[in-house]
């Protein structure tokens, strides 16, 4: 039960026959933070929508802080995705909002009152160093900073399991090395984290677990 | 002394007690109730932002609502007029040529005594002609004949606040009275005005009923692309864990919204209508001597318009979006 994440010989194909991943078996223990590596379809996408349950496996079980995904009906889903952080690599922010709004959203959405979501918003607005920032509208910060206000929605509401889809994918190695530092303090305050990427020189320095993934398959645990 | 001294201390614990009591039962009550006013606020907000296409789409469900309105009131109008041409009404009896003047006068007089009938005249047959004589200017050539050809008649007002049916069971029974030949309505006109009244009032229905189902389509349709324009958002939000009621809210109060801003501007073309129509209807009013008063909606009627607008928004919406937001699921 130490397992944040458990996948057991998880096969998803796609209608059409394309088999995304094949039998893939993997782990991710409580508190660990792993980089999830590989060619462009290799089925990196595929496997952290699986978590999401943006889709739903072939074959096989995933088991997401021991919850059995199967048992997750649709009407369940919005509660489950509340514990999940998910991060992506267009950012995904709201451009009519400004960046308080945008943080502020998870917590809106699970009706927390307004004094709760203030101090909770200034915290994780703080953590990714983007305090002053908070009246600003996305449009007018930089790709560094719209995903800090990214990863700031994403641990506003202390998930369990933060999932970040090439966070890294449109900035430049400086910016890059910067958001990547940002997710080690995270994952060093105790959150469990899952790093899908292509920057495999940047994931290389920072020494953390690697999974590979080749054609659906798992190329070293 | 130490009672007074004793009294503020109790009656702080009391309202400490009664602070702390419903706070742990309120405070999701009063989140579920801010966030609800808030996304109200937020989604007039978002109106307002595209505020020319809001007005537009509003502008139309406003003429959509003001013409059956509009044909309300006109019906109500009319239904006044008619029920005070309605207590003018007079049934003749016509009464069998071998009674005797004073048996008419007899029934003349029990007849005006019943309690559905406000008064009764008897008319002889000599004095028939001599009006008639009177009136027609006839008079030469009914010198011509020799008997008098006009029966001796009844003339009846109903009670003035019966009804139709009620007029009709009354003229029935006034026919079976001995002595009586035949029981007329004298104004056949009034019952041709009250058919043209019923046609009206079905078309009121009909053209009510298309119009709802045109503002139905009209906040179906503008929510609709409301929803497609907003896509992506709603994609995050999904993502986010929102659930399916708390994306439908906003357009929900955006319906609410286009329903009310409609039924209010349906009431201000109103008021331009009656503006426009005030100086021929005051010349027809003064022609009934005041009798006759014209009025608008009401404050029911501003009510009912207002209700239908809102109700009619949101069933436009609540028809639309649950369909078209099952269709938006983050990929």
């Amino acid at each position: 039960m130490t397992d944040i994440v458990a996948f057991k010989n998880v096969v998803k194909r796609y209608p059409g026959g394309k088999i995304a991943l094949d039998g893939i078996s993997l782990h991710l223990e409580r508190g660990e933070m792993a980089f999830l590596t590989g060619h462009s379809g290799a089925g990196k996408s595929t496997l952290m929508k699986l978590i999401g349950l943006i889709e739903r496996p072939t074959r096989g079980q995933v088991v997401i802080n021991g919850t059995n995904l199967a048992a997750v009906k649709r009407r369940q889903i919005p509660r489950y995705r509340q514990r999940l952080g998910l991060i992506f690599q267009n950012y995904n922010l709201l451009f009519d909002r400004t960046v308080f709004d945008n943080v502020a959203l998870p917590l809106v959405i699970r009706g927390l009152g307004r004094a709760d979501i203030a101090r909770r918003v200034r915290a994780a607005l703080d953590t990714v160093g983007l305090l002053s920032h908070e009246r600003k509208f996305p449009i007018t910060l930089s790709g560094g900073e719209q995903q800090r206000v990214g990863i700031a929605r994403a641990v506003v509401d202390r998930p369990y399991l933060l999932l970040a889809d090439e966070p890294t994918g449109n900035l430049d190695p400086a910016l890059s090395a910067d958001i990547m530092r940002l997710f080690m303090r995270l994952n060093e305050a105790g959150t469990s984290i899952m790093i899908a990427t292509h920057a495999i020189d940047l994931v290389e320095r920072m020494g953390h677990r690697r999974i590979r993934l080749d054609h659906g398959h798992l190329e070293d645990g | 002394m130490a009672r007074s001294s004793d009294q503020p201390t109790r009656s702080a614990a009391q309202s400490n007690r009664r602070r702390s009591l419903p706070s742990t039962l309120a405070a999701p009550a009063q989140g579920w109730m801010s966030s609800h006013a808030r996304c109200l606020i937020e989604s007039l907000g978002r109106l307002y932002r595209r505020w020319l296409a809001s007005l537009l789409t509003a502008t139309v469900i406003g003429i959509a609502l003001a013409l059956p309105a509009g044909l309300y009131v006109l019906m109500s109008n009319l239904d006044t007029l008619s029920q005070s041409w309605h207590r003018a009404v007079q049934a003749s009896l016509y009464l069998q040529d071998d009674l005797s003047i004073s048996d008419g006068q007899a029934l003349a007089e029990r007849l005006g005594a019943r309690d559905d009938v406000d008064a009764s005249t008897y008319i002889s047959a000599q004095a028939g002609l001599e009006q008639f004589r009177e009136s027609s200017g006839f008079g030469a050539a009914l010198d011509a004949l020799e008997d008098n050809p006009l029966p001796a008649v009844i003339t009846i007002n109903p009670r003035s606040d019966m009804s139709r049916a009620e007029i009709g069971a009354l003229l029935v029974s006034l026919e079976d009275e001995p002595g009586v030949a035949r029981a007329e309505l004298d104004q056949a006109w009034l019952e041709r005005l009250y058919a043209i009244l019923s046609v009206i009032e079905r078309s009121a229905w009909v053209i009510g009923l298309l119009l709802s189902a045109a503002v139905l389509f009209i906040v179906g349709n503008t929510i609709r692309l409301d929803i497609e324009n907003r896509r992506e958002e709603i994609e995050v939000m999904k993502l986010l864990g929102a659930s399916d009621a708390f994306i439908r809210r906003p357009f929900l109060y955006s319906g609410f919204w286009y329903g009310l801003i409609g039924a209010v501007l349906a009431l201000v073309l109103l008021g331009i209508c009656f503006l426009a129509l005030a100086q021929p209807l005051g010349a027809l009013t003064r022609s009934y001597d005041g009798a006759m008063a014209v009025h608008g909606l009401g404050f029911d009627g501003v009510l009912m318009l207002l209700g239908i607008g809102v109700a009619l928004g949101w069933l436009g919406c609540v028809l639309t979006v649950n369909r078209r937001l099952a269709a938006i699921e983050p990929r």
